[in-house]
């Protein structure tokens, strides 16, 4: 009996102690080079293939590749961006496995638009990605969102009119997208229309990172406008007084604005010599167009806050 | 079911469970548990899919393995500890054995797959808190299941009458995964011409329909099955799983187990 304990003892003494040291040289050899191209890898690169091979469990089969996909646009991402191009060979692979499964479609039609590095700066394939959703899901308003999105974001405000238009048509659909057709039709460059798009975004996803995306653009839409207007008001001052202010409590002195101007985060604007109106923590607001700090490198990966 | 019949498929359920086939419930909890968890912080919007997707085709693989495993030693083991003879030399038939086998194993089964079933559906209030009403389709995929597995059954047992126990489950597996491209076996038969298009037509309609049965990720986004479909599928299990035990009853009729 004393015997059988102490083999026992050994035993699990000399298990445990394997097995730690096995994933200690695992994690020694991992550090010896570079990271296995896993990433970079498609094992089978046919949607078909894919399809037939998984003996009828497509549904979890393309869970696992949307899952990957997730992954791969993360990582990639958070790395500084790159080329992604497995993005759409995996998108494509998830949505020939299960033509259904919306989110692929929603969500890759916006990392493929997306410029790089923030996406793949590929509108060709987020466009048939989103007519393909369309085709397997007629019914779905969500897509036609989606493709009048990707037109938008081209500047193709006729296209993305009649994307919305076919949306709107749909039973069960959202009323905005009637007015997004309308809007996209007669002005579909400005600021109060993507305004009201990336409102609407807001508005009608339940995905924190989607809400939290909307919200940021929201802000660079606002900055836009804060600095297109204090920019105005700093030509004024320099009309009346010959010279740039150097700080904004010159131009409230001057009684051009009746405060320190605070850009969406709270955070006050800041001026530079040269007149310009520029946000005092950038990275703080990402896809601005306009008071970006002279010389300030943007990350690749935007900081987004949660939308309330 | 006579009680002799009645008597073997207790007794091959009981064997079943002392053999600790009810452990992969454990494996299968863990599973579910895991992806219920991990998939919501890895992947976007899909974690009710995943519980879906992943519980009802492990209750399938779990199921099937089970099957396979256990059925092809339904009779070789009972030769092999010559407690076959015991059971014969009572007022016995040897059909009413294969019967009380099948029936046991499929007893097994069901139960298993009814624990499994309430971890589906823990994961899924777990995942979304709430259900919706068509999830009901969840159980029709499930019985459709259980359908599988009964098929599966009848052939493991069907091999374990003449093979050896390896060659049964190399069997009754690659019968699984052909059946699982019946569809495509059809459709390539009705592009051929002549006799290879009747030997290909029978060798099609030979293998079981797998593809019918496999209802999963249709339920997971919530549609519908057909009613015409439940009620042809009930049939064709049944009918199929009689031609393929009637099968095995023949050959056992006639082997010699001297």
């Amino acid at each position: 009996m004393i015997r059988s304990r102490q083999v026992t003892a050994i035993a699990g003494t000399v298990l445990v102690c394997s097995m730690v040291s096995a994933a200690l040289l695992t994690r020694a050899v991992d550090n010896l080079g570079p990271a296995a191209p896993l990433q970079q890898m498609l094992y089978i690169s046919s949607p078909k293939l894919v399809k037939r091979l998984c003996l009828g469990y497509d549904g979890l089969l393309a869970d696992i590749y949307w899952t990957r996909t997730v992954q791969y646009f993360g990582g990639t991402h958070s790395q500084g961006g790159g080329t992604y191009k497995l993005l759409w060979p995996l998108l494509n692979i998830t949505t020939e496995l299960d033509p259904h499964l919306i989110p692929a479609y929603e969500f890759g039609a916006t990392f493929l638009v997306a410029k790089p590095p923030q996406g793949a700066g590929n509108p060709q394939k987020a466009i048939e990605l989103a007519r393909k959703g369309i085709q397997n899901n007629p019914d779905d308003w969500h897509l036609y969102y989606d493709l009048g999105f990707v037109y938008y974001d081209q500047k193709d405000y006729r296209d993305a009119a009649g994307a919305f238009l076919r949306g709107s048509q749909l039973p069960n659909t959202h009323p905005f997208l009637k007015i997004m057709a309308a809007q996209m039709a007669q002005h579909g460059g400005e600021l109060d229309t993507a305004r009201m798009m990336w409102g609407a975004t807001l508005q009608t996803s339940h995905d924190g990172l989607i809400r939290a995306n909307a919200a940021a653009h929201l802000r660079a839409i606002q900055v836009d406008e804060d600095v297109s207007l204090l920019e105005e008001l700093v030509e004024k001052y320099r009309d009346k007084t010959g010279h740039y202010p150097a700080t904004f409590s010159e131009m409230i002195s001057a009684g051009l604005i009746k405060g320190i101007p605070l850009d969406p985060m709270g955070h006050p604007y800041s001026l530079e010599s040269n007149g310009r109106v520029v946000v005092s923590i950038p990275d703080d607001l990402p896809f601005l167009d306009k008071g970006i700090p002279s010389g300030y490198v943007p990350h690749a990966a935007p900081k987004l806050f949660p939308a309330g | 079911m006579n009680s002799r019949v009645f008597h073997i498929a207790t007794n091959t359920f009981r064997e079943a469970v002392r053999d600790r086939v009810l452990y992969n419930l454990i494996g299968f909890a863990l599973l579910m548990s895991a992806a219920a968890v991990l998939v919501g912080q890895v992947s976007i919007q899909i974690e009710r899919l995943v519980v879906i997707n992943l519980g009802l085709t492990a209750v399938s693989l779990f199921g099937i393995v089970i099957a396979i495993f256990i059925g092809i030693g339904l009779v070789s083991k009972e030769i092999d500890k010559r407690t076959l003879y015991t059971v014969l030399s009572r007022p016995v038939r040897r059909w009413e054995f294969i019967a009380g086998k099948f029936f046991g194993l499929s007893g097994t089964l069901v139960v298993n797959t009814f624990f499994m079933a309430i971890g589906v559906f823990g994961a899924l209030a777990y995942v979304s808190h709430h259900f919706v009403s068509s999830d009901i389709g969840i159980l029709v995929a499930l019985y459709f299941i259980v359908l599988q597995f009964v098929i599966i059954t009848a052939l493991a047992l069907f091999f374990s009458s003449f093979s050896t126990p390896i060659f049964s489950a190399i069997f009754a597996f690659w019968l699984f995964v052909i059946g699982s491209f019946a569809q495509d076996l059809r459709n390539f038969a009705a592009m051929t011409h002549g006799v290879t298009r009747w030997l290909a037509t029978g060798a099609a309609y030979l293998v079981p329909n797998f593809s019918a049965l496999n209802v999963i990720t249709q339920v997971a986004h919530g549609e519908p099955v057909p009613h015409d479909l439940i009620v042809l599928n009930t049939i064709y299990a049944l009918v199929y799983s009689m031609a393929v035990l009637s099968a095995a009853v023949l050959i056992f009729e006639r082997r010699n187990l001297k």
